[in-house]
């Protein structure tokens, strides 16, 4: 927590420098092979699939959305149990992770409307219809806004952290509820009818690019959380140096 | 966590009697808050009839909708009430010193912000069916079945969000941002009901929509008392 000191560093003792953690080479190299493995789905899903009888190219932009919306539901359930876990362990690094996990799986699901919309524009005739799963993934969108929202106003570390879990488990309870109502109220008026069934030429494209996407996703999270960890550290520091001058064996000009 | 014996069921709920009680008095003695969110509920009604145009069949099938938008645009501004009266007399920490559970307090604000709502609906409901022409005798029953189930879960959810939005800067902003995406499928639900009911239940609608909403409550009755004392401490 930021905001307790650790004695045990106490520099009259000269003992226990702060660390400011590292991030894993691993991150980096997740980073690299996920771009490259994303440029590489989108070559393999022009390559491999001819135009749609139908929509023609344009169902090429299914490869990112179906991808990154299935991503956004990884990166949400990440959310829930790194939030299960802050209230179990109160442990800082599950906030941490559920908070950077909540950021990606936003951006994927705004982008995953985005490209959606793109899409329903010269198939449906409209940027949006009241779709069950437009508007269920709208709504999961919101929430999870609200979720982001909430930690930029909680300004106590302790507060946020807590906060922050219990409107994360709560607004990831809601997710089926909201799906299962939406689909409900549809039912009900019978409008619309489901797309077709994926024809096997587009498999590998989609497969591709949900691993590529996937490994963005990985890259993504654990690049935000390490950050988080730094600038944690890196506070901490801060708020050490005010109270008791610069540590022993402390590099001058390094950090904050 | 505290040193005394832990108290028995009925203690707990007595407890809860008590912090019910503590907040409906303080509402009857100052009525500012009740009166305000009345008169804000009719007004919200009649601006809605402004807006949808004086086609009388057009009123009456966007009346559901209209009733359960204004009884969630008014019923929120009682939530963060509910815990600003503690905050600004010191009264949280107090509250939260007296031996005993968390979830009392939780229900018993719960019980307190859900007596106000139905207050607001008291007046609300009946001009509803003046200004929209609604046949609310046909269905009386289930139509306040479907009433008090749908403001449960509102209150449920806006009783719990509000712990936490009220302790923020921008609680006016945080509350409905956090509350109303949460509160999508009982709207559906709700607006469901009510819909299939004054229009003579012919499918027989209203009933599944019903259960959706017992299931809403009972789900986020449980969460949100699992949840409050984890956010109320801090």
């Amino acid at each position: 927590m930021a905001t307790t000191l650790d004695r045990s560093a106490d520099p009259a003792t000269g003992s226990g420098l702060l660390r400011i953690p590292h991030e894993p080479s691993w991150v980096r190299l997740v980073g690299i092979v996920g771009v490259l493995a994303f440029v590489g789905a989108q070559a393999v899903g022009v390559l491999t699939s001819p135009p749609d009888r139908d929509m023609g190219d344009l169902q090429k932009i299914m490869y990112v959305h179906v991808p990154a919306a299935w991503n956004a539901f990884i990166a949400f359930l990440v959310v829930a149990l790194a939030s299960i876990g802050v209230l179990v362990t109160n442990d800082e690094r599950a906030d941490l992770l559920a908070a950077a996990a909540a950021e990606v799986g936003a951006t994927l699901t705004a982008l995953t409307l985005m490209l959606g919309s793109i899409w329903g524009r010269p198939t449906w005739g409209v940027w949006w219809t009241w779709d069950a799963r437009l508007t269920s993934t709208a709504v999961l969108l919101v929430i999870f806004v609200g979720y982001l929202t909430l930690r930029e106003y909680a300004e106590e570390p302790e507060r946020r952290m807590r906060w922050s879990a219990a409107v994360g488990i709560i607004g990831a309870l809601n997710v089926p509820i909201v799906y299962m109502s939406v689909r409900w109220w549809r039912t009900l008026h019978q409008i619309q009818s489901s797309p077709a069934t994926v024809d096997p030429h587009y498999v590998i494209g989609l497969r591709a690019n949900a691993i590529a996407i996937l490994l963005l996703l990985v890259f993504f999270i654990a690049r935000r959380y390490h950050l988080s960890r730094i600038e944690n550290a890196l506070a901490q520091r801060a708020e050490r140096r005010a109270l008791f001058g610069p540590e022993i064996g402390e590099d001058r000009h390094a950090g904050a | 966590m505290s040193l005394d014996p832990p108290l028995g069921i009925r203690d707990e709920m007595s407890r809860m009697r008590a912090v019910a009680w503590k907040d409906l008095t303080a509402e009857r003695r100052s009525k500012s808050n009740l009166n305000g969110v009345v008169f804000l509920a009719v007004m919200m009604l009649v601006l809605f009839g402004f807006a949808l145009g004086p086609d009388a069949e057009a009123l009456r099938s966007a009346a559901a909708g209209v009733l359960w938008l204004t009884i969630l645009f008014s019923g929120v501004l009682a939530f963060n009430r509910s815990y600003q009266l503690e905050l600004e007399g010191d009264a949280l920490e107090t509250l939260l010193l007296y031996p005993g559970e968390r979830w009392p307090i939780f229900l018993g604000k719960l019980v307190a912000n859900l007596v106000f709502v139905l207050l607001v609906e008291v007046v609300v409901v009946p001009m509803a069916s003046v200004l929209y022409n609604l046949a609310v005798w046909r269905a009386l029953p289930s139509l306040l079945t479907v009433l008090v189930l749908g403001t449960i879960g509102f209150v449920t959810l806006g009783t719990f969000y509000a712990a936490m939005a009220s302790r923020v800067r921008a609680r006016e902003v945080l509350l409905p941002l956090l509350l109303f995406p949460m509160l999508v499928p009982l709207l559906v639900a709700s607006v469901g009901a009510t819909m299939a009911l004054l229009s003579g239940n012919a499918m027989g609608d209203a009933a599944s929509w019903m259960r959706g909403l017992a299931a809403f409550d009972a789900i986020y009755l449980i969460a949100s008392t699992l949840a409050f004392p984890y956010v109320i401490e801090v």
